[in-house]
């Protein structure tokens, strides 16, 4: 039977289902959005003969690719590294090891009400502000360095590790923390024994994907001024120097790979 | 677990035997070794002069930024425009570059395994371990400052992001509706359509929200290498050092990041 007969045989012709079910839903939603997109793009200002002129650069850029200068400014990009490395690793530990106590507090099941709110509220704010904002506020009272670089990053981990562990601690098993509360220990003691090993291997895994993520992010805070590998790429750009700056880029995927490897194997050891 | 006995013979019950024990100190020795050398060489490069006078600084651009500029509102309209059509942009040019790649990297769909798939790979993971702001820094010295440059930034550090999670998503598809739909004699292009597309597509919608909520948040700082957006804003008063101008903006931005976290709640929870 062809398309047509099947057409005529059911007296309408199958169509796919559409995502969203309801018609006036549906059309309202592509009208507001074509007409968004058509003022998005009539209110931006583009200066095509601007990018047309760079489009050279970026072919040159493209190809410094293929021939990455690691050895020109070698001191300065291998101290950079070095500095990110360490401070997303510092800020890793002190951000982690500030975030449980602040995990416990916001697990609704083990906290009382004013401690829950005040620690909910510190996490709100802390993954409600942008790493580079916050180390620009960082470099202004810390002076410029790392310590600014590794405030902000232990800050930004406080937020991300104590809302995941959170969610995690509420999610435990009450009846192991309760066996160990009706041997008499302390609050401290069914905290250590009846509910940390519940929630060991997910703040394990955390804590490598938040390192991880640090050493991404800590390569970007060199641009305001608050360490690491940011700022030797900013030179690099800013010299047009676009060898250096693919070596360094080439060394941060090749470091982020490396890390993200290292965690996955972590993770899939400790779960 | 272990029983030790102690010399009165009687048994105490001790968490670890000696030997995990031993395990468990030499790790801390090594981690804490590790820190304790982190953290000289994060002293070493620090003025600790600027950082005893911290608490002062820190009061006086506090009583300096307060009460924040709030007339300076009407210069913030346009820029939180721009910063939404970057973030909006960017994320559907990233979807639209992100479908075919998320296609072309997952096993059950690539072409070649050989070939295709690792090319693919490759574009996922460069582009997901450059942040956006050096996307959109080398963007800037490429085709000039303004929002273009920020979103292709924004672009380009989405698409590893939407690709990985796609294509992760397509691999755990349901096999059989695909073989239904292939014993029907589809085209490979029908079977894509009929047959793969349905399974992923909350995914697709969800990811896109969770993504697009994520650029708002990235898009805000773009200005500061110039690249469009309410970071420009703040650029320009931090050079100035207006800081009533600095607190009015990162109070907009706040605003600006808790409603996209709302509608990026709101609607994954209407398509979950």
């Amino acid at each position: 039977m062809s398309n047509a007969e099947t057409a005529n045989y059911n007296g309408r012709k199958w169509r796919k289902p559409p995502f969203i079910k309801n018609p006036y839903k549906r059309w309202s939603l592509i009208i507001i959005s074509v007409v968004y997109v058509v003022a998005a793009f009539a209110t931006m200002e583009v200066d095509w003969q601007r990018a047309y002129e760079g489009l050279e650069r970026g072919a040159n850029f493209i190809l410094s690719f293929a021939r990455p200068d690691f050895v020109t400014r070698f001191t300065e990009i291998s101290e950079g590294i070095i500095e990110s490395l360490v401070m997303a690793l510092a800020a890793t530990v002190v951000g982690v090891a500030i975030s449980i106590p602040i995990a416990l507090g916001a697990a609704r099941n083990i906290s009382f009400l004013p401690i829950y709110l005040i620690c909910r509220m510190i996490i709100a704010i802390s993954r409600a502000l942008n790493e580079v904002i916050v180390a620009i506020l960082m470099v202004a009272i810390f002076g410029f360095g790392p310590l600014a670089g590794f405030i902000t990053l232990s800050f930004s981990t406080i937020g991300f590790i104590g809302k995941l562990l959170a969610e995690e601690i509420e999610k435990s098993n009450k009846v192991q923390a309760e066996a160990i509360r009706s041997t008499g220990s302390s609050w401290m003691q069914m905290i250590n024994y009846g509910y940390q090993p519940q929630f060991m291997p997910r703040l394990i895994g955390l804590s490598m994907y938040r390192l991880d993520s640090n050493f991404r992010h800590s390569s970007v805070l060199g641009l305001v001024g608050a360490g690491g590998v940011g700022a030797t790429l900013n030179t690099a750009f800013s010299r047009y120097e676009f060898d250096t700056a693919a070596a360094i880029i080439l060394i941060i995927i090749v470091l982020v790979v490396l890390l993200e490897y290292l965690s996955s194997l972590i993770r899939a050891w400790v779960q | 677990m272990a029983v030790k006995i102690n010399n009165n013979g009687q048994k105490i019950w001790k968490r670890r035997d000696r030997r995990a024990q031993l395990q468990n100190w030499a790790l801390w020795l090594i981690g804490t070794a590790i820190f304790m050398f982190c953290w000289y060489q994060i002293s070493k490069a620090t003025n600790w002069y600027f950082v005893w006078d911290a608490g002062r600084i820190a009061s006086d651009i506090g009583s300096r930024a307060m009460p924040p500029k709030w007339s300076y509102i009407n210069e913030l309209w346009k820029p939180l425009w721009d910063t939404i059509n970057i973030a909006t942009l960017g994320t559907l040019l990233a979807l639209i570059v992100a479908i075919p790649i998320g296609f072309l990297a997952a096993r059950n769909t690539t072409p070649s395994k050989l070939f295709v798939r690792p090319i693919a790979l490759i574009i996922i993971v460069s582009s997901r371990s450059i942040n956006s702001l050096i996307w959109a820094l080398l963007l800037v010295a490429i085709l000039g400052p303004g929002i273009f440059a920020g979103l292709l930034a924004i672009a380009i550090r989405s698409i590893g992001f939407c690709a990985k999670l796609l294509y992760e998503a397509i691999e755990e598809i349901d096999r059989t509706q695909v073989e239904a739909i292939s014993a029907t004699g589809a085209s490979n292009m029908q079977i894509m359509i009929y047959g793969i597309l349905p399974q992923v597509m909350p995914t697709l919608a969800g990811l896109s929200v969770f993504r697009w909520d994520i650029n708002i948040r990235e898009s805000t700082v773009l200005g500061l290498v110039g690249a469009g957006g309410i970071g420009l804003q703040l650029q320009g008063s931090l050079n100035t050092l207006a800081w009533p101008q600095v607190s009015l903006i990162i109070l907009v931005i706040l605003f600006a990041v808790l409603i996209s976290e709302w509608v990026s709640a709101k609607v994954r929870g209407a398509i979950i």
